[in-house]
Formats: C-alpha cells, structure tokens, sequence
C-alpha cells in the first residue's frame, strides 16, 4: 500500500542527500517534490497546500541534527505532519456496555459497505459483543443475499424485510434485536451518491430515528480528489462520527486518506485491507504515515541513530568524509554504534528503499562480527593508512582474524570502493550494506576469485614439472 | 470533471420507492449531446466552466492564468502528468499563435483536449463470431455486474440473443445480482455453485452457448484488486480456459473504470492489461460527482479505446464515448 508515494520521497530523499544544511532553498525543492507526489497520491488540492505550509514552517529554523542528515529530518518533518493529518493517535472503537449499540454504515456505490459491514460483524463478534445485521440496502439487486451470505460467514443474525422502507426495516430491527439479546445493531445502507437529494433524505430520516452511535463513512482508499466533495457532503448533511478506508491492500497512494480526515475532521477508525471476513485493521496514523514514507520506518530508524548516535562524533565523522580522510579505525567506531541501534537486518529495512531490496537477502550478524575481527587484527597503523598493507601484511591478518586471504582482500578493495562512493553521496544510507564483505555476492566473488587464483597455481606447477622433464 | 448532477446508476436501481424499475423514466429519449450538456448545465462546478471563467476573468495569457488551469485540472484527477502535458501544449501553442484573448484561448483548450482523448475509437459492436464473447474485468465495486445488465438490455433490443455466465462466484450473492439482471432483461443464464472455478463455470457456459447458438456471451468476472498476483493469475486462466472452447475468444475483454478513482485507474489499468489482453474500457459513475479527469489521463496514456461511458443510472444512460461530443459537451453553455 502507498508503494507509489514512498517511492516519491525516495527520490526527494535522494535529492536531498547532499546537502549539509536546511536552507529556504532545498526546503522549497523538496517541498515542491512532495506536493507533487501528494497531488498523485490523490491527495486533494487544498488539503496539500495547506499540508505544504505546515510542514515548510515547521521545518525552517529548525536546528539541523548532525546525525542524520537534512533530507532525513526533512522526511521527518513530513512525517510528523502526516500523522497529524491523519488524526495523530489512532481512535478506539467504543461501544456501550448498557445498551443496544446502533452502527450505521454509509457512502457512494461501491465502496465497499456490504463487505465492510460483515467484517465489522465479525470484528463485534470477536471482541464478545453479540451484533445484528440489518439490511436496509433495498436497492441494489441481490444487496440483501450478499449481506446473508456475509452474516453466515461472520456467523451473525442478519435482519432483513425485503424491500420495504428502510425506516420500517431499521423500527422493526430494534424489536428484534432486543428480543434476541443483541448488544450492537450494524445497519447496511444502499449506496449513493451525496448529490441525490431523495436518497440523501431518507439517510438523514434513518440516522435522526437510529441516533447512532457511530454513523460510518465507508471509502474507497482509491478515491481522487473528490473524495473530499463527497466526504463532506455526507459529513455535512447526515452527520458521520468515523471513517472506514476500504481497499487498503491495492496500490492505491490513499491520499484519500489524508483528504477525507483533513476536510471532515472525523477520525478514520478502521482500515480494511483483504477479501477475508478477518482482514479488518484498526486505522494506525502513525504506520500509515511511514508507509506513505517509503514502506521504511525512518521515523524510527532517526529515533535510533539520535539516541544511539553521539552528535558529535558523528559531526567528527562527517568532517573526516569530507576530507577523505575516512580510516578503518572510523568505520570500526562506527560499526559499533550501529550495532548499538540493533540487529542489522532491522536497521536496514528502516532505510527507505532498501527495505524492499533486502526482503530476500539474508544478513548474518556474525560475518559483521568477522569483519570486525579483520580490522581489530590489523595495527593502529595499518587502520589509519591502509595503503600499507602489503601482501605479507594481509596475510599475517588473514591469520591472526581467522579469515582467508580472500576476505581479506576483499574489505580492502571494498573499503576503498566505498570510501570513493562516499565521497560522493556522504549520507548514512548504504554504508554498510557496500562494506559488508561478507554478503553472499561477495562471497561468490571471493569463492570465483580463490578458484581463479587455485587454477592458477595448478598451471604454474605443472609447468614446473614439464620444465623439470 | 463534468459534475453531471444526476442520481446514482450504478449497483444501486435507486429509486426512492422500492419497486426497481428497469424502464428508462424518461420516455423522450435526448440525444447523447443534449443530455450531457443537460447535466452540464446543472453544474456551475465543471473544470471547463472555471476554466473558463479564469481565462475570462484573466482576459489574457499569462503564466498565472496557466498555473490556474493547472490547479482546475489536477483537482479534477487528470493527473499531474496529463495536466503538465497539456498546460505545456497550451503555452507554446498560445505564444506561437499570438493568442492573448479568452475566447481563441478557450478554442485552444477545447482544441489541445480533443487531441488527447481523440484517437483510435470506435464503438462496441458484435462482430461476424458466434457466440461473441464479451469478458468483463475490473477491480472491486466499479460496477462490472450493472455494466453487464445494461449491455445484455442493448443487445437484446438489437435481437441479438444473450447469455449472461456468473463468473464471479467469490463474492457473496453476486451470482444472485446477476439472475436478477438476466431475470429482468430476458437474457440466458449460466450459473454455478457460489465457490466454483470461474473458469469451468466459463468452460460450461460457453460450450452451452454454443450447442444452443447464442450470439453474444457477456462473463461477468469477480472484482480483484490487480495487486493481487493470484486473483490475477485466476484472471488468466479463465481467459486460457475460454480459449480452449473458443479459440479467438474473449472478443471483447472489457474493463470496468470508476470514474471516481483517482490516479490508481492507471495502475488498474496498466496492471489488468498486461495480464489479460484488455480491448476497450467501460468508465462508470461519470455522472454525478465524478470529475472523471481521470478519462483524460486515460486517453493519454493508453491506446485502449473507451467504448462506453456511464452517466447515470438509467440503462439507456450507458453510452458509446465520442471524443468531439464530450468535449463539445464540456464547453457548452
């Protein structure tokens, strides 16, 4: 979900790596970036304007944090403005202990109401309340059968009368849902659209007689930017008190999302997110916001690196980038912090766009651990100045680190790659990934390397032997 | 775009009185042009009336004047690539023409916007092969089954004899929806248990169709979201199993657009077109609230011609989509 819109901040992200300070100038960039990756996210128009201006303000002036860099606080600004947007806390689902809860659900066609309705059943059911389904679609064909077939599933009483009043429908509901001990009334309204003044009506007839506790939006995750119209003509004429998002688990940016909580006010509750009967979620602002960041949690991953990392040190290691004077002795010291943060694969999946990359690799701590034991076995020395390390100080390495030759060799080789590599984009994001010698492609490198360097031994002494004969 | 105020079409027969008609209220039938302007005129809120009124209102070419089209045209889910596409059209047309007053201004517009949606088209029609199969494919609550409805009625009145195949046996009482759209317009059906292979359903369907020399089979196919790999996969092998009991078969594979969905219909849209070879798109709900700029983006990024455009309720309301009408439509006054 909101693959598309992490994606675009990946790219701002990017943008923003080289830079060493917030400045009116690449705020407005990334800012100009971001809006555009709202607008297709389906965000609508004026809820992003303001979202620009929200976060723009919030994030000049602000004390640059030299542990991370300015696009990551940049992404945290914006991130922090999303949850906001969305509601901040995500909001219970509160029923009354004494009474017969009345839920109603409504919305444009096809969004998913019927549907949503037997999750919300099942969900009910789960927690130990006893629901009732009522059928007051007496529109659409064969809307009724959908909502019985759904109730067996859920396993809960459905209420229907045909298509009769939906006014009669929900009076009668209420009898029978007393008689039969019921605790919460889930009524399924047919959809329509907010410009349909009749139908519009009756739904304003059945919330005033229902009195409701919850009238629910129901909306589509791929709505565009009308979902706003839409939203706040129910809001305004029936009056909703939460949101569902449905259709959470296609690509849908879900900027509707955004929009709908922005323009109503009214908290999204419930995200639905699969074909099951079980695929109903509580709505989290806060995931939802590091998903439209990127599937990667940077939030948390800046949270870390903050209180693991030592601001200064990591200004000392910026300085010492900058002046390609970056040493094994600082990628030790700096291994170690990260290793403070948490097991690796944790770490990495944080960073926006490696995550997806790394879904099948497999990271092993304990290689980390050896390319430790390499630079722990080399002299203070050779750490500093690596261009000293000649063959026979390699092996002497090689041997007291318990590596191979090849292993070696290897960090070297990537070491220097990396420094250069460094120079060039100076953020956190790949360091360790490109040094890691250890990774499986390293090894099969190494492996081919070691076969290649066999072979040519075996040549060299058979050619000794036939220079013998 | 295009807020034709109108009621609901589709899923929903919503009449306020429970008795679902299946008639047409309106006993005069309006021609296609008079009935979109009609629903145009209600509406002061369409992009091309505030575009307007901005260039009106501007009198003269401007970067400010295009920043304001940009605005109208994004809010009405063209898309920001469209819209950029379109707004650079119109600043290096208007300077190389010298255009700096409203009304060629607006011609411009109308002008740069048919060249987007105008290409390739052409009408839904039964072809020579019997039965014709007509597959219809979509994403969740697009209205792929009123579609269906509403196409069997065309085709019936044209004599032609239907048989609708529920091949969306994963959705609860979507077989039922489909019986009572076959029950209302007289077409054949074909059925099987809720939870069948929709592919064997087709499999059977069809070589029923055959045996009894039906000229047009319309499959209504279970709504998937297309990030779904295996509904996806489904997708295919109900097309493959069609196949083998008609081999040029489906000859039609149509998808079913909300017009309400923002930018995600371009994903549908690309995602449902490499799986299956989709030939025309349906785009529903474009009346009402829809702003359906995201027929535009549609027309712009894809050669699949638009064969029907839903803009109300009504069953006559499914209409062939002509390029220069609906524009046309969208500037009249």
């Amino acid at each position: 979900m909101f693959d598309n819109l992490g994606e675009k901040f990946e790219r701002i992200f990017k943008k923003l790596k080289g830079e060493s300070t917030i400045s009116e100038k690449n705020i407005r960039d990334a800012m100009h970036e971001v809006k555009l990756a709202l607008l297709e996210a389906d965000v609508n128009f004026k809820v992003v304007k303001d979202f620009i201006q929200k976060v723009t303000e919030k994030a000049v002036g602000q004390e640059v944090l030299t542990s991370i860099s300015p696009g990551q606080q940049i992404i945290k600004f914006v991130y922090d403005a999303l949850v906001d947007v969305m509601g901040g806390k995500p909001k219970e689902f509160e029923l009354h202990q004494s009474k017969i809860n009345k839920v109603m659900l409504l919305g444009l066609q096809g969004s998913g109401k019927t549907t949503f309705a037997g999750k919300l059943a099942k969900y009910c059911l789960k927690k130990g309340w006893k629901p009732l389904l009522v059928a007051c679609d007496v529109y659409r064909p064969a809307a009724i059968n959908q909502l019985k077939v759904v109730g067996e599933q859920a396993g809960v009483p459905v209420f229907e009368k045909g298509q009769i009043k939906p006014l009669d429908i929900a009076r009668e509901a209420i009898d029978f849902a007393l008689h039969e001990g019921c605790n919460i009334m889930i009524v399924d309204t047919a959809g329509r659209l907010h410009i349909n003044e009749v139908l519009m009506d009756e739904l304003i007839g059945l919330k005033a007689f229902l009195k409701p506790e919850y009238a629910f939006l129901v909306a589509d995750a791929m709505t565009g930017q009308d979902a706003v119209k839409s939203a706040s003509a129910f809001d305004s004429q029936v009056g909703i008190d939460a949101v569902c998002l449905t259709k959470l688990d296609g690509d849908a940016r879900g900027g509707a999302a955004l929009s709908i909580r922005a323009v109503t006010g009214k908290p999204i509750v419930f995200s639905s997110i699969g074909e099951k009967l079980t695929d109903l979620e509580m709505f989290y602002p806060d995931r939802m916001a590091s998903r439209i960041l990127g599937m990667g949690d940077v939030v948390t991953l800046v949270e870390k690196a903050q209180e693991t990392f030592d601001a200064k040190q990591a200004q000392e290691m910026q300085k010492k980038l900058m002046r390609q004077s970056f040493t094994f002795q600082d990628f030790l010291d700096q291994m170690k912090q990260v290793k403070k943060m948490g097991p690796l694969k944790d770490i990495m999946s944080m960073i926006p766009g490696v995550g997806r990359q790394l879904k099948d690799v497999d990271f092993d701590e304990a290689e980390l651990g050896r390319v430790e034991a390499v630079i722990l076995s080399m002299t203070p020395e050779e750490r500093e100045h690596p261009e000293i390390l000649t063959g026979s100080r390699r092996q002497r390495i090689a041997k007291g680190s318990g590596a191979t030759l090849q292993d070696v060799n290897a960090l070297i080789r990537q070491f220097e790659e990396a420094k250069k590599m460094m120079q060039r984009m100076m953020g956190a994001t790949g360091l360790m990934g490109k040094l890691n010698p250890f990774s499986k492609k390293r090894k099969e490198e190494a492996k081919a390397d070691h076969k290649f360097e066999k072979q040519q031994k075996k040549q060299q002494l058979k050619k000794k032997k036939k220079k013998r004969k | 775009m295009f807020f034709w105020k109108k009621k609901p079409e589709e899923e929903t027969q919503p009449q306020p009185a429970p008795s679902v008609p299946l008639e047409p209220e309106n006993p005069e039938k309006k021609g296609f042009f008079s009935r979109l302007k009609d629903r145009l005129s209600k509406t002061k809120d369409s992009i091309i009336t505030r575009v307007k009124e901005v260039i009106r209102l501007r009198g003269k070419v401007s970067e400010e004047l295009l920043d304001e089209i940009e605005e109208i045209l994004i809010q009405a889910d063209v898309g920001v690539d469209t819209t950029m596409k379109i707004i650079d059209r119109i600043r290096k047309e208007s300077r190389a023409r010298g255009i700096e007053d409203s009304e060629p201004m607006i011609d411009l517009f109308k002008e740069v916007l048919l060249e987007i949606i105008q290409k390739n088209e052409r009408l839904l029609e039964i072809g020579a092969a019997r039965p014709y199969v007509i597959a219809v494919v979509g994403v969740n609550g697009t209205g792929k089954t009123t579609t269906i409805g509403k196409l069997a009625k065309h085709f019936l009145e044209q004599k032609l004899s239907v048989m609708m195949v529920a091949a969306d046996t994963f959705r609860a009482a979507a077989v039922d929806q489909l019986e009572i759209w076959s029950e209302r317009t007289g077409a054949q059906f074909a059925k099987q248990a809720m939870g069948a292979d929709p592919a064997s359903v087709c499999f059977d369907a069809l070589n029923s169709a055959k045996s009894k020399n039906v000229d047009v089979v319309l499959i209504d196919t279970a709504g998937r979201l297309h990030t779904k790999v295996n509904l996806m996969a489904e997708l295919q092998k109900v097309f493959r199993v069609i196949k083998k009991v008609i081999p040029d078969a489906p000859h039609e594979a149509l998808i079913v657009l909300d017009a309400t969905t923002g930018q995600n219909a371009i994903s549908q849209m690309k995602i449902f077109s490499e799986a299956v070879p989709i030939t025309g798109v349906v785009m529903t709900k474009l009346d009402g609230t829809a702003k359906g700029g995201i027929l535009i983006a549609i027309r712009d990024l894809f050669d699949v011609p638009i064969l029907k455009i839903g803009i109300g309720e009504q069953i006559d309301d499914l209409r062939d989509f002509n390029p220069s009408e609906f524009v046309d439509a969208l500037f009249a006054e």
